[in-house]
């Protein structure tokens, strides 16, 4: 153990362990990690197994954590029962799934145009409008719900899809890490495909967008969070057109005779932004390595 | 390209701004779609919200001009509101600051892992974030009959000897919103740190090694922090968005309104008077103070930040 106090010799610092970390600051960082880790992963592992458990562990007194019978019950019910409401649950899938795809698709096109004009360009307004963009990170959908709502009713957007899809498109996060990542790029590209003859559309569309795909399959996954998890709120009022969520809350609102079907239902919510996140991990940390807000 | 250092006559820098933007037309087309979206459903809202809260709006009839009075009614009438603004302000000052720190922290400690374990822990601390409604499952744990998974364990080890109503008993429902929200704390500020702290030129930490930095603490607060400046002031950015926004949180574990209203909080107001009550001009009043706090909040941490590594 005293061997492992450290001392730097001039010019030889040794692969792998650094030289300047105590054994015990290690012990204490895999204590910490191992520890909160269990904290944040407990309540998904609940989640997940309480999905699995027959009527009669569910009900089990005390509860265990991890299911004995795993069975999918839970989830044929939930479509069974939800086949039988005059909304069939396939039909809330649909809806949000349509929903995310055009939000996030026009989301993608629109904010990466907009990113690369201010990325690779000055010209009158471009610095005005990033930091427009950049202030308004700070305004969550929560607190602009009400004079969204207002607006989109004057647009007669209201109870219609395009109350949710639209708005998603003008998300200032993803254009943020768009417009960062880009920055990263050397301009020198875009001036050899000029000299080429490209005209900006073939080198936004060939050169650029092919080199960001990290920056907008990050974009994607942050789209796609705040979207299959928008169930229409108060923006949607016709039951048919609503999303996932608003189907959760129904099924947990039937109290506990439900409970199986619930629970499937959170599952099923919470396994799409995740594994969508498993997917794509490497090129969002790529992304965030530009994520800086500089002064 | 800028014109920094030629000052002459306004006329003439207005006819090359506008020579400027002519030549540069087709960018404008680019950023057309983008800006369009963004200014109506992200500035418009602000702008909207500012105007609206000095007028009575009921959506049915034209807004008419009411002064203050939204103001006064709410900071003078308004006792909810008052507790609103108390538990808002409650919930950003533990859990901003702490989740802030405690991303930064998992980031940092992440970091240190081997490069295959990284991936997983990253994925365990960034998981409830993106869970979305998935925070829904601590009611399960937190409820209230004695099936509640809480209350089974801590009646069974004989720690209690009676259930507690976690989520309708006042003096426990802050501290359980304070858990479920610091649980889901860990969002795009985290990832951004994990990223950052990838960045750091390892030339960097060698020179400091053979500068006499001693041990890891030093390292964090000469070399790795304030290389990482840009992205602690978005991290900065999203602890605050996150801890000022908290409603749906409280809504769907606590009911709204919730008991006492122990957990109201600005954003349950906002939506009961504008989504309920339909008093739009009222909602945007209660937007408007919520918009200027954050803002504050964020230039108060910018200039904070600023001071980090010296």
């Amino acid at each position: 153990m005293a061997t492992t106090k450290t001392k730097v010799r001039k010019g030889r610092i040794r692969e792998g362990r650094k030289p300047n970390r105590s054994i015990a600051g290690d012990i204490f960082v895999y204590f910490v990690l191992i520890l909160f880790g269990a904290f944040f992963v407990f309540p998904l592992i609940y989640a997940i197994n309480n999905s699995l458990k027959p009527l009669n562990e569910i009900f089990m007194y005390p509860p265990k954590l991890f299911v004995q019978n795993p069975t999918t019950d839970n989830f044929s019910d939930l479509f069974l029962l939800m086949g039988q409401s005059w909304v069939p649950f396939t039909r809330y899938i649909f809806n949000t799934v349509f929903m995310t795809l055009l939000g996030t698709v026009g989301h993608i096109l629109f904010a990466s145009m907009g990113a690369y004009a201010l990325s690779k360009y000055r010209f009158p307004g471009s610095r005005f409008l990033f930091s427009l963009v950049v202030t308004t990170l700070m305004f969550s959908t929560y607190v602009t719900a009400i004079p969204n709502f207002i607006i989109l009713s004057k647009l007669h957007f209201i109870d219609t899809y395009l109350a949710i899809i639209i708005p998603a498109w003008g998300s200032p996060i993803g254009f943020f890490l768009i417009k960062q990542f880009m920055d990263t790029i050397p301009d020198t590209l875009i001036e050899a495909a000029k000299i080429d003859g490209a005209k900006e559309g073939r080198i936004y569309w060939k050169i650029v967008m092919p080199i960001i795909r990290p920056a907008w399959l990050t974009a994607m996954i942050f789209s796609i969070q705040a979207l299959w998890n928008n169930g229409g709120g108060a923006f949607i009022y016709a039951e048919e057109l609503k999303g996932l969520p608003a189907a959760l809350g129904q099924i947990t609102a039937g109290g506990v005779a439900r409970q199986g079907a619930g629970n499937a239902a959170t599952v099923i919510m919470m396994i799409v932004p995740i594994l969508a996140f498993i997917l794509t991990q490497s090129n969002i940390i790529e992304t965030m390595a530009s994520s800086g807000i500089k002064d | 390209m800028s014109f920094a250092g030629y000052k002459r006559k306004k006329l003439n820098q207005l006819k090359w701004t506008l020579k400027d933007a002519k030549r540069h037309s087709t960018l404008y087309l680019f950023l057309l779609p983008y800006f369009l979206v963004f200014t109506l459903f992200t500035v418009a809202p602000v702008v909207v919200s500012l105007v609206l809260s000095f007028t009575y709006y009921n959506v049915f009839e034209a807004p008419r001009f009411h002064g203050l009075t939204n103001y006064i009614n709410l900071l003078l009438a308004d006792d909810i509101f008052l507790t609103a603004v108390k538990n808002t302000f409650l919930l950003a000052v533990i859990t901003g600051p702490i989740g802030y720190l405690a991303s930064f922290m998992f980031a940092w400690f992440i970091h240190e892992l081997p490069r295959y374990v990284r991936a997983i822990a990253v994925l365990v601390f960034y998981a409830p974030s993106i869970a979305g409604q998935a925070f829904i499952i601590w009611s399960l744990i937190f409820s209230g009959d004695s099936k509640g998974y809480l209350n089974s364990i801590l009646v069974e080890t004989g720690i209690m000897n009676a259930p507690i109503l976690w989520l309708t008993d006042t003096r426990y429902m802050m501290p359980v919103v304070i858990i479920v929200v610091l649980w889901m704390s860990l969002g795009a500020g985290f990832l951004s740190f994990v990223a950052g702290l990838n960045t750091v030129d390892a030339a960097q930490y060698e020179a400091g090694y053979v500068d006499g930095i001693k041990n890891r603490w030093q390292e964090l607060w000469y070399i790795t922090l304030p290389n990482m400046k840009g992205m602690l002031m978005f991290g900065a950015v999203m602890a605050i968005t996150q801890s000022f926004g908290v409603g749906d949180v409280t809504q769907q574990l606590c009911g709204m309104p919730s008991t006492d209203y122990a957990v109201h909080t600005a954003v349950n107001h906002l939506v009961d008077y504008g989504t309920l009550r339909f008093e739009m001009g009222y909602a945007s009043a209660i937007a408007t103070i919520l918009f200027l706090s954050m803002f504050l909040c964020n230039k108060a941490v910018q200039s904070l930040l600023r001071r980090v590594g010296q």
